[in-house]
């Protein structure tokens, strides 16, 4: 195969389409892949059915997990939120919502005092590289959340067949 | 299919006021409903709907996943030790099969060797 002979002015173009696509990479890294399910909701659209307007504050809520995640159809991830699990004071459930999932909401834990220690620990499913996002339902009825990036190099949504 | 059956494990010492990391680990095929089988037909989904870990007479712990969890699910919580009993593990799928385990988590005195 003969390529017709590139141009000064063609090349530095191509350098530039190159640079500036490894800059939006490395900006936006939930953009890198495209994803199958198509959808990549907002974190408005994922928490305003379930805090139903209440206060939301993004603090004492952190995620643990891989920031790279071979595999999508097992990634590890722990929840841990700052909370002193006391009658008064403690967390009542804890969801796990996907932006790009075809089924946003992961999971709903259900805890209480009696758990002592606010953090949970599970292996999800994802479906291409995003922002996972931890929302936290205080005893008082308001809300706190955390965001995690979790690269995903194999989608779950992938038949192995 | 095989039966239902899952697996738990907490530290072998626990003592009374302990908070005690628990792991419940669930054979279950999880299927999404999105998956085709080697044929190409469409597995139906099949996952567990509520996981519940009852200490006792208290519900300490209670999940309710969705096709988003992984196959085999793996859940690990915190409980607070208080006394020796019976920790029971319950959980149906989609199908309506009812998965359970019995096991009993030994709080020692505060004061033992």
């Amino acid at each position: 195969m003969k390529l017709p002979p590139l141009t000064r002015r063609q090349g530095l173009r191509q350098a530039l389409r190159v640079a500036l696509y490894g800059a939006s990479v490395q900006l936006w890294p939930g953009h890198a892949q495209e994803m199958a399910s198509g959808q990549s909701l907002s974190l408005a659209q994922m928490t305003e059915p379930l805090t139903q307007g209440a206060r939301l504050l993004q603090q004492d809520v952190k995620i643990v997990a891989p920031v790279l995640a071979d595999n999508g159809s097992l990634v590890p991830l722990t929840v841990q939120v700052q909370s002193p699990m006391t009658p008064q004071d403690h967390v009542t459930h804890l969801y796990l919502l996907s932006p790009r999932n075809p089924v946003t909401q992961m999971a709903v834990f259900h805890l209480g005092p009696w758990n002592g220690r606010a953090e949970v620990s599970t292996r999800l499913r994802l479906a291409g590289t995003q922002q996972v996002v931890a929302l936290a339902r205080l005893s008082n009825g308001e809300f706190r959340y955390g965001q995690m990036d979790i690269i995903v190099t194999e989608s779950a949504c992938v038949d192995a067949s | 299919m095989t039966m239902a059956f899952a697996r738990i494990q907490w530290p072998e010492r626990v003592l009374v006021g302990d908070v005690v990391k628990v792991r419940v680990l669930v054979q279950h095929p999880m299927d999404t409903g999105y998956l085709q089988d080697l044929l190409g037909k469409l597995v139906p989904r099949n996952v567990i709907q509520s996981l519940t870990c009852t200490w006792g007479q208290q519900e300490v712990f209670r999940v309710e996943p969705s096709s988003g969890i992984s196959a085999n699910p793996l859940f690990e919580f915190f409980v607070r030790a208080e006394q020796t009993a019976e920790m029971h593990v319950a959980w149906t799928d989609d199908r309506g099969v009812k998965g359970s385990w019995r096991q009993t988590l030994l709080v020692l005195p505060k004061s033992s060797p």
